[in-house]
């Protein structure tokens, strides 16, 4: 079956340095998918192909089998929130809705009914004769989301929309938006370095790095199975341990500090003397005074406990390797700095990265 | 002394104020005193009554030449502005280089003299003029007048009043965010209608300030109507000259001063209440 957008080979080059290396995409309709990494990684560039304001130096983007390339911005019908959200500021927030229909030719009565009941959905009924400098900035921005999804776009591109928003009512426009989406059913691309905005409201995550998508998955996936080291690093906390395949068949590796590892099964097929990178997440990590029977056990030197109330990250080391565990707020009594413990893990929670 | 403390920082500091007093006294002795004698001459002049100013009010040859003012600071405002958009929308869109380029342009004639610029525009369009010899030239026997009339004065107050304007559209201009371009066009708008509902309504302020700019400016031109423009078509600041030089009656002089002064300030004031005037000079 044929995607709704699709991503063929798409590269852009500026001079010498190369911001996308080939990239293949394919995206399903009503899909919301997140575009993560960090600034630089070629995820805004490929947002800005999409929507048209930059041109791909080779490649092709397709929507519904259709090309893109040849269309110009206001041609494609895609609707896009920008970070700052890029409101008019001699518009009202009713007439910045309207905008789009009155370039489509769509006549005032019908026009200011059909912006009126964007503005409702966004829930901002009531606010339409405000100018966007009277508004919040939440309301600034659910103003720019009613504007980029009145004329029905075909594509829905959020360029980190929720950026310049405080910390409570970031979480409050991440349900927002997503109800919003799952309400008409748009396919959106959402553009974040923040990762848990990513897990939090994605079908899927695409991670980019150095210009090229190094993971497409579902954020459970991309958490828990990421296939490579930088995904590992850049979603969630990691303890990454370098070791070496010393048993493919039994799945066993060797570390320098830690000895014999045996890890998670993987799709990855090995010979021995093959250097992997082994994950653990430090919440898979128990900690205690005494070695648990069943599990792979581990000394470790606790140096800092940093408490957060309902749960506490204690960093150590094992050896010279260093270690973090995430534990239970009420668990972290047992164990004070400086002290001595075992940390210990079950083989199912060392996952196996190839390099 | 936590106290004392307090008391020293609630007292306001006086310095910026005693830095601006050898300014205020400057314009005191130079400025509002003089200014301040008009007003009076303007009333004593030369008997204690408000004649003066009912003649300048109701007489049909004042009431001529402040509508003829009127009319032609309105053409020149209009004219600056036709030639200053395009100029300074071509500035904000060009390289650095060639933006500087025009901008250098655009200034020069702002450090030559007032009366160089204006003898210029007279050589240029005099009877012996290269302008005249192109238009006998190409063949029409008659050459229109130039000089002298309401063409050859608005057209030398353009030259000097078009930096003006488009220095307030220019620096407008540069401060709009081109995201909100890309937006407009992300929404489907391109070509005249981007223009006229989004860019020109966000270039408004700087049309709003230079055209009150070069109004207000052009309502007090003395030079350059008196020696380029038709002696029919009088502005206020020549009839005062006049006034003054020739007939001596200073009084009358005064009348007039007092009421170009009361105009600007009335325009200025309503300009200030819709915009602020601090906005004026970017």
């Amino acid at each position: 079956m044929q995607s709704y957008l699709q991503l063929n080979g798409v590269t852009k080059t500026f001079g010498d340095f190369t911001a996308l290396q080939k990239v293949d995409l394919a995206i399903d309709k009503g899909e919301f998918v997140t575009f993560l990494g960090p600034s630089g990684s070629g995820k805004t560039t490929t947002l800005m192909i999409i929507a048209g304001f930059e041109k791909a130096t080779c490649g092709d983007v397709l929507v519904e089998g259709r090309s893109l390339s040849g269309l110009a911005p206001h041609e494609r019908n895609i609707g896009i929130v920008f970070q700052n959200y890029a409101l008019f500021p001699h518009k009202t927030a009713l007439e910045n809705v309207y905008f789009p229909l009155q370039m489509r030719g769509v006549k005032h009565p019908v026009g200011l009914k059909n912006a009126a009941d964007m503005l409702e959905l966004v829930g901002l009924k009531g606010f339409g004769h405000r100018y966007p400098k009277e508004l919040s900035g939440g309301q600034q921005q659910r103003v720019a989301l009613a504007r980029a999804l009145v004329f029905e776009p075909s594509l829905l591109l959020l360029d980190e929309p929720l950026g310049a928003l405080d910390k409570n009512l970031r979480e409050q426009m991440q349900i927002e938006i997503k109800r919003i989406q799952r309400a008409l059913g748009v396919t959106t691309i959402f553009v974040t370095h923040d990762q848990t905005e990513a897990m939090s409201m994605s079908d899927r995550i695409v991670v980019f790095e150095k210009g090229s998508i190094q993971q497409v998955a579902t954020p459970l996936e991309v958490y828990h199975k990421p296939r490579t080291r930088f995904v590992a690093g850049f979603i969630g906390e990691s303890n990454i341990i370098e070791a070496t395949v010393v048993d493919p068949a039994a799945r066993k590796a060797t570390a320098e500090h830690i000895g014999e590892i045996e890890y998670a099964p993987s799709e990855f097929s090995l010979h021995k003397g093959t250097p992997v990178t082994l994950i653990i997440r430090p919440e898979h990590i128990r900690l205690s005074r005494d070695p648990k029977k069943g599990r792979h056990n581990a000394r470790m030197k606790v140096e800092t406990i940093v408490n957060y109330g309902d749960n506490a990250l204690v960093i150590g080391r094992v050896g010279e390797q260093s270690m973090r565990v995430r534990v239970l707020g009420a668990d972290v009594v047992i164990i004070k700095e400086g002290e001595d413990c075992h940390v210990s893990w079950t083989p199912d929670s060392v996952y196996m990265i190839a390099k | 002394m936590g106290a004392t403390i307090a008391k020293l920082a609630e007292r306001p500091n006086l310095w910026p104020w005693l830095l601006l007093t050898p300014l205020a006294i400057y314009l005191a002795i130079f400025f509002l005193v003089p200014l301040v004698n008009v007003a009076i001459m303007s009333v004593t002049e030369p008997r204690l009554t408000l004649a003066n100013y009912e003649r300048v009010l109701v007489g049909a040859l004042y009431q001529r030449v402040f509508l003829n003012t009127f009319l032609t600071a309105g053409l020149v405002t209009l004219a600056c502005l036709l030639v200053a958009y395009p100029l300074a929308y071509l500035m904000n869109h060009s390289s650095q280089r060639t933006a500087m380029m025009i901008l250098l342009l655009v200034t020069m004639s702002f450090w030559t003299s007032f009366l160089v610029r204006t003898y210029a525009w007279m050589v240029l369009l005099g009877n012996n003029g290269p302008i005249i010899a192109f238009i006998k030239a190409i063949g029409i026997e008659i050459p229109p007048q130039l000089l002298f009339t309401r063409f050859s004065s608005t057209l030398a107050m353009v030259h000097i009043l078009a930096p003006y304007m488009i220095m307030n559209i220019y620096s407008v201009m540069r401060k709009i965010d081109p995201v909100l371009i890309r937006s407009a066009e992300s929404l489907g708008a391109r070509g005249f209608a981007l223009f006229r509902h989004v860019y020109l309504p966000l270039t408004a302020p700087g049309i709003a300030n230079g055209c009150v700019l070069v109004f207000v400016i052009c309502l007090g031109f003395y030079v350059t109507p008196v020696l380029l423009g038709s002696p029919r078509e009088q502005m206020i600041a020549g009839l005062i000259g006049t006034q003054i030089e020739e007939f001596l009656a200073f009084g009358m002089g005064s009348a007039m001063a007092m009421v170009l002064l009361a105009v600007t300030l009335a325009i200025l004031a309503i300009y200030h209440r819709r915009f602020g005037l601090d906005k004026l000079w970017g």
